[in-house]
């Protein structure tokens, strides 16, 4: 007769796993990705691959030789971190800076806090703030998007966010300006100046709707980010339309849908109770409004996330789940 | 469809013996009786080594107030007694019996006649259920009688009955519902009557639909007993998530279900006050489900306290080749048993046959804080949070997140995408707090 295994219960456990988890967000990326190669060319397939890579070896080599510890790299989270990090540069960003970027974002960002789950910032968010602040001008130059294969260096221009910021900073009114913005047509279906990551919010909400139908995250970060941003630039709107321009061209300009999406949602970075997503997406949504506005970028998306991230500790414990039995006081 | 609010899972149901009938489980040769089946004060062994017994006879009881009787399943002799580790996994001093024919008490109506007057008065029927050792049969094994003495001060309103079985595989009270309807009615109204109320509520949960209509058919001749059919979700069956499903009210945190007026009894347990009541038949046999997808022929079998598992599994096509656990109980809240000699004893609602490869667990990785425990917990707790603490030993925090309101269902260890062992660290840390939390009332 042999041995019987005595444990304690439950003996059975869900189907869901944290590969799964991982390589659903994966999954969920892939429209993204293939939106922007078509727009991007080859550079972008080159610029994503050698942030995947670059990731996983870093991710590798850090647990190996530095922390000689299990290595991971399969778990499709080093996978997420490259890919996220190449929605968030141009496409004509030089490999080198993308690999030091994969280098902070893994090595920094991630592993010194002790790996998967334990670190408190978002690491692809971290590389790419990296990259903002340490390469400026080859961060902010945006090939156009071409919408045919091609070998031939894109031209570059600002991004319509950017062409917002510099023209009101001139003294420009909205309507002055409108000439040179895209219209709200082509930032949803893409083919606009920006990342990676940022051409198409169509592609991006697709991979929204499959994640949160998934169970992979739930709605309440992404809907109270995009709402806030929509409510403070909407009211602002309705003050002067010709300084502030309206809610819809905020929404679908520049990283937020991104942002919102895929990298605020970040289950280790973010808040754990349904109360406590709300705020932390109230609060994105303020600081991306409040820097897109009035801050010296013109783009918020990755500081506001950055910040709220800090806070994420505080929420955790201010927003209790509402307890069975709760004697009321 | 009604169901508790917070929290909760749906494991795979897997209710393999459903449709099969109760079958009578032979008379082993020898039987092995543990003197203590019940929560509470522990009996007292009333026979002695060499004595013959019969059917019913009273072998171990106790004159305090939380206790239950025990009485003999068979008889024969008593040939020793000794220490047996039972299903809870304690060593318990136990009677063992070897059988001689069956002959039973001659006080017990063996006919299946249902009878529905109830002659006892309130407090003979209060009495008459604690003489029998009736305990709760759905697994806490909580003497009942106790349950229909409401404290000074408080007032019961409603019986509710638990006939959810929320546990996946388990299909015994299922198989009594449809097969002891009736009697089971006549149980619960004695029930009422012991406990002073009016109404009475069955929660069914809607996978037993046969069940439910056929309970609803025959409540009609019942006065006061309403039959609800719940949503299927775990663990429904815990009593403060079936008082929330079925009322609306919140069993106050470290209270009884009697501080919102209610009373919670098990389908099987009403079956087994009928049996006592109105047959004179102590509770000396009850009805298990053997199963598991590896079982050759699940079923449920109604079978003699005492009786070694090991009868159970060689009744139901024998022990397949590739068994890595033996549960008592079901997958959730079950326990894993060490030995196939381990006796049935009152709260053993089924044995679960789990194969090797089911019995891994996975492997153990970084908590990604995702937040899934906290959204399956019936109790609004922060399982992860928890965990945490009891592995750093830091109790005061694990006492002050209220891990004293677990009721180690298993839902946010179920979840978990990382497989971490959250209940494994919440049941340690429950017992460190429940040693400071004793520790500080003597001092």
């Amino acid at each position: 007769m042999s041995l019987l295994t005595v444990s304690g219960s439950p003996h059975v456990h869900g189907d869901q796993s944290l590969k799964k988890i991982m390589w659903g967000v994966v999954l969920a990326m892939i429209p993204a990705m293939l939106v922007s190669f078509w727009y991007f060319g080859l550079p972008a397939i080159i610029i994503t691959l050698t942030a995947v890579i670059s990731c996983l070896i870093f991710e590798y080599l850090i647990q190996k030789y530095l922390l000689k510890e299990k290595t991971s790299i399969t778990d499709g989270s080093a996978v997420i971190t490259g890919v996220l990090l190449a929605f968030n540069v141009p496409s004509s960003l030089p490999l080198w800076q993308m690999v030091i970027g994969a280098l902070v974002a893994i090595g920094i960002a991630k592993m010194s806090y002790g790996g998967l789950g334990k670190n408190p910032f978002n690491p692809a968010l971290v590389g790419r703030v990296f990259l903002l602040i340490s390469f400026p001008v080859d961060m902010t130059l945006w090939p156009l998007p071409k919408p045919i294969w091609s070998l031939v260096d894109a031209v570059t221009g600002p991004t319509s966010l950017g062409i917002l910021k510099e023209g009101i900073g001139k003294g420009d009114t909205i309507s002055q300006l409108a000439s040179e913005l895209p219209s709200l047509q082509n930032l949803f279906i893409g083919g606009v100046g920006g990342s990676l990551g940022e051409v198409s919010a169509a592609a991006i909400i697709l991979g929204g709707l499959y994640m949160i139908f998934k169970k992979i995250i739930s709605w309440h970060i992404p809907v109270s980010f995009i709402a806030t941003v929509a409510i403070f630039t909407g009211i602002m709107w309705q003050v002067n339309p010709e300084h502030y321009i309206n809610p819809m061209f905020h929404l679908l300009a520049g990283g937020l849908i991104l942002g919102a999406i895929f990298m605020a949602t970040d289950m280790v970075t973010s808040p754990m109770t349904y109360k406590g997503m709300i705020l932390y997406g109230i609060g994105c949504g303020v600081l991306t409004v409040l820097i897109r506005l009035w801050g010296s970028y013109p783009e918020g998306v990755s500081f506001a996330i950055l910040i709220m991230n800090a806070v994420v500790p505080l929420i955790n414990k201010g927003f209790k789940p509402k307890r069975f039995g709760e004697v009321v006081k | 469809m009604k169901t508790f609010k917070i929290g909760g899972i749906h494991p795979e149901e897997n209710k393999l013996a459903s449709s099969k009938a109760i079958e009578m489980l032979e008379i082993p040769q020898k039987v092995c009786i543990p003197v203590t089946q019940h929560l509470g004060t522990p009996s007292t062994l009333v026979v002695e080594k060499g004595a013959f017994v019969k059917v019913g006879q009273l072998i171990a009881k106790s004159d305090a107030f939380i206790c239950a009787n025990v009485h003999s399943s068979v008889s024969g002799k008593v040939s020793k007694i000794e220490t047996v580790t039972d299903t809870s996994g304690y060593k318990k001093t136990s009677v063992i019996i070897d059988v001689e024919g069956d002959e039973w008490e001659s006080s017990i109506d063996r006919s299946s006649v249902v009878k529905k007057e109830i002659i006892l008065s309130k407090e003979e029927i209060v009495a008459k259920i604690k003489d029998m050792g009736i305990v709760g049969l759905g697994g806490a094994t909580f003497p009942t009688h106790v349950k229909l003495m409401v404290p000074q001060g408080k007032k019961a309103e409603v019986l509710i009955i638990n006939g959810v079985e929320c546990e996946p595989y388990l299909t015994s009270d299922h198989r009594v519902m449809l097969e002891k309807g009736a009697e089971m009615l006549v149980g619960i109204t004695i029930l009422m009557k012991g406990l002073g109320v009016e109404k009475a509520m069955i929660g069914i949960e809607n996978n037993k639909s046969d069940a439910i209509q056929y309970l609803q058919s025959i409540a009609s001749d019942f006065k006061g007993i309403e039959v609800h059919a719940l949503k299927v979700k775990y663990p429904q069956g815990a009593e403060k998530q079936l008082i929330k499903a079925l009322i609306n009210r919140e069993v106050p945190a470290g209270k009884l279900p009697i501080e919102v007026g209610c009373v919670v009894s098990n389908a099987g347990t009403a079956f087994a006050v009928y049996e006592a009541i109105q047959k004179n038949k102590p509770l000396f046999e009850r009805v298990v489900t053997i199963t598991g997808k590896s079982v050759k022929n699940p079923s449920n079998f109604m079978v003699r306290i005492g009786t070694s598992v090991n009868e159970l599994i060689e009744k139901a096509g024998g022990l397949p080749e590739d068994t890595g656990k033996i549960i008592s109980g079901g997958p959730m809240m079950g326990k894993a048993l060490n030995s196939l000699e381990t006796p049935v004893v009152k709260g053993t609602s089924g044995i679960l046959i789990m194969t090797k490869k089911e019995s891994k667990r996975v492997e153990i990785q970084n908590c990604i804080r995702c937040g899934k425990c906290i959204t399956v917990c019936p109790m609004g707790l922060e399982p992860y949070l928890l965990a945490q603490v009891a592995e750093n030993t830091n109790y005061e925090a694990a006492e002050k997140e209220r891990i004293m309101d677990c009721i180690e269902c298993g839902s946010c260890h179920y979840k978990c995408p990382s497989g971490r062992p959250l209940l494994d660290y919440l049941r340690i840390g429950k017992n460190k707090v429940g040693q400071n939390i004793r520790n500080r009332a003597n001092n």
